[in-house]
């Protein structure tokens, strides 16, 4: 199915009962607020080409710490705003004076946003399963305008990316995508996802990366069967985390696939 | 003073440049030509060159400034010391800050700003190349970028002026008009005709300023449809690319193949800068005419990172290894750009 590219103002439909997100109403009638790709089922929508990442609950994010407060974490969530962990937000209970010695400046975590309240406060949780700081595997950052792109339609990119490079993945809806595998097989996952970004406004991208990974595979099993590293554990952890975010995915992507 | 023609519009009714009255001068734009900015556009409008980039939504230092409830949007024109032929002295001029403030202001009503309270969106446009219309033309030019960079506006904003030459109205003056006219009148617009800035520099009837205010809403919409197809152009271009696993190991051949191709589907996209030849045009023109070169060139290297890592490729392998080929494809490739120097010869603009 063709996607067609939007520009801020274009008229999008003559009933006002369309306006999705990304659209606005004037008069009786939906026009775009975005430069994007318009988004016609139940409502139209536009999804964004670009744009900053605006943190909002229940999303899950990959932050990185910026400061440390004699209670709080600050971190860098990509956004215009800053993101805030409480030391009773970490899974330990940890006295303030070392909060230091679990996580310093320049740490990356998985965090999930508890609220934001109307000023753009930012509170962060690492209090569930498999949210944790990060001590090995690469964060890769994209625009967040693509990351329902990367996710898939019902995750089925990225249990796809999973399946074909045995890394293990973790999208933040921030446009950072930590990965951790073996060195080469990170390296054919960045250039897919790479890929993704490129052609995100596409159809028919699952498939198309899925043989793009599939090929390369094959190229690599035969260069390099030297390199054996451990292989990932925590997979199935991931998993679980992701499985509303890829509820919340569908919602934009209707359409896909 | 001595070179003020004697007269503006020949018996043809036609302009010293050969354009009619409510004609607009030749534009092209290209966006994403920044890799660092969330936004940019560079455009060339006659002989201005303008570059627009867009930083933000972003975190707004000193705080004070922040404004709880919406984003602030810093606008910054800025002409380059070299843009004119005398150069001018850097730095922010009375002039500079004035065109700032209605620029800014031309840009608040569309953008949704209340989004993203306590923030900052910070638009620079800087004059390259000036001749005549520049706050117009950084107008368009971030217009598009604020839309490249993602930001929720209610539409696109063009701008354009009506001057009076000769005691007749015509759209978009070029530097002798604008020099010697009898009035000036840029304007900004939403594509509803809503008019977000409006100057007037000289005098005219109230006639002719409802006269003018519709030339103006003719050449905005014709600059819309630039925009337009400017923002539309940068995903369709993108599809040509094919998905490939072996593109690592492609053989030289088709990398020439694909230069080749590339080249010629951006003959046909006449409102848009090339960007995949750009490399070579650089050198060409510094042969036949040095004298802005040093602007050309650094401009060039800013623009459209986005194809860099395709095409250049191919023209390093075939200049280390097929020279035959090499002598064709440069000579393909060259084509459009001399399009592009036709269209704003370097010259002219010592002339005028």
């Amino acid at each position: 199915m063709e996607r067609e590219i939007v520009i801020p103002g274009q008229l999008l439909s003559e009933n006002k009962g369309d306006s999705g997100p990304g659209t606005y109403v004037k008069d009786g009638k939906v026009y775009s607020h975005l430069y994007g790709v318009k988004n016609a089922k139940n409502k139209i929508s536009v999804i964004p080409f670009s744009g900053k990442y605006i943190p909002s609950p229940k999303d899950y994010v990959i932050g990185t710490v910026m400061e440390l407060t004699p209670s709080n974490w600050i971190f860098d969530i990509g956004s215009p705003y800053d993101g805030l962990l409480h030391v009773s937000e970490y899974p330990k209970r940890v006295q303030s004076n070392i909060m230091a010695e679990f996580m310093d400046i320049g740490t990356s975590a998985l965090l999930r946003i508890k609220d934001v309240n109307s000023s753009m406060k930012v509170e962060l949780t690492m209090k569930e399963r498999g949210l944790r700081s990060l001590t090995e595997g690469r964060i890769i950052k994209v625009t967040p305008a693509k990351v329902p792109r990367v996710i898939g339609h019902g995750g089925s990119m990225v249990s796809m990316l999973k399946k074909e490079t045995n890394c293990e993945v973790f999208v933040g809806q921030n446009g950072r995508i930590w990965i951790r595998g073996k060195d080469s097989e990170m390296e054919n996952l960045t250039e897919a996802i790479d890929l993704i970004i490129k052609h995100s406004h596409t159809s028919g991208l699952t498939d198309r990366i899925s043989d793009f990974l599939r090929n390369d595979k094959d190229d690599v099993q035969m260069t390099e069967n030297v390199s054996e590293e451990g292989i990932v554990d925590g997979t199935v952890d991931t998993d679980e985390v992701q499985e509303e975010a890829y509820r919340k995915m569908d919602a934009l992507l209707d359409d896909d696939n | 003073m001595s070179d003020k023609p004697e007269k503006f519009i020949d018996e043809n009714g036609l302009r010293l440049d050969g354009r009619r009255l409510n004609e607009i001068r030749p534009m092209k734009m290209e966006i994403g030509v920044l890799s660092r900015a969330d936004g940019s556009c560079y455009l060339e409008w006659g002989k201005n060159k303008i570059l627009a980039a867009v930083y933000g939504p972003r975190e707004l230092h000193p705080r004070r400034l922040q404004k709880s409830d919406s984003a602030l949007i810093r606008y910054r024109y800025n002409m380059a010391a070299f843009s004119v032929e005398d150069r001018i002295r850097p730095g922010p001029s009375r002039r500079s800050i004035e065109i700032s403030k209605v620029s800014r202001e031309a840009f608040e009503p569309v953008v949704m700003t209340q989004l993203y309270p306590g923030t900052v969106i910070d638009v620079f446009a800087e004059v390259l190349q000036a001749d005549a219309g520049t706050r117009t033309a950084a107008i368009n030019a971030a217009s598009v970028a604020l839309a490249d960079a993602g930001i929720p506006m209610k539409g696109l904003i063009a701008s354009c002026a009506v001057g009076k030459v000769d005691g007749q109205l015509v759209l978009d003056l070029d530097k002798p008009e604008d020099n010697y006219g009898d009035a000036d009148i840029p304007m900004a617009m939403t594509s509803d005709g809503e008019i977000t800035l409006l100057q007037m520099d000289g005098d005219v009837t109230q006639e002719e300023f409802k006269k003018a205010i519709e030339m103006c809403k003719e050449g905005c919409l014709q600059i819309f449809e630039i925009q337009k197809e400017t923002l539309r152009q940068k995903f369709t271009k993108l599809d040509d690319v094919e998905i490939s696993d072996d593109e690592d190991n492609v053989d030289i051949s088709t990398l020439v193949e694909n230069s080749l191709e590339s080249s010629v589907d951006d003959e046909g996209e006449d409102s848009i800068v090339v960007e995949d030849t750009e490399d070579d045009p650089g050198q060409d023109i510094e042969v036949e005419e040095d004298q802005d070169i040093e602007i050309e060139d650094e401009a060039d290297e800013d623009i459209g990172p986005e194809k860099e890592e395709f095409i250049p490729e191919a023209v390093d392998l075939d200049t280390d290894q097929e020279d035959a080929e090499d002598i064709e494809v440069s000579g393909d490739i060259d084509d459009p750009c001399l399009v592009d120097g036709d269209i704003a010869p370097e010259d002219d603009g010592r002339t005028a």
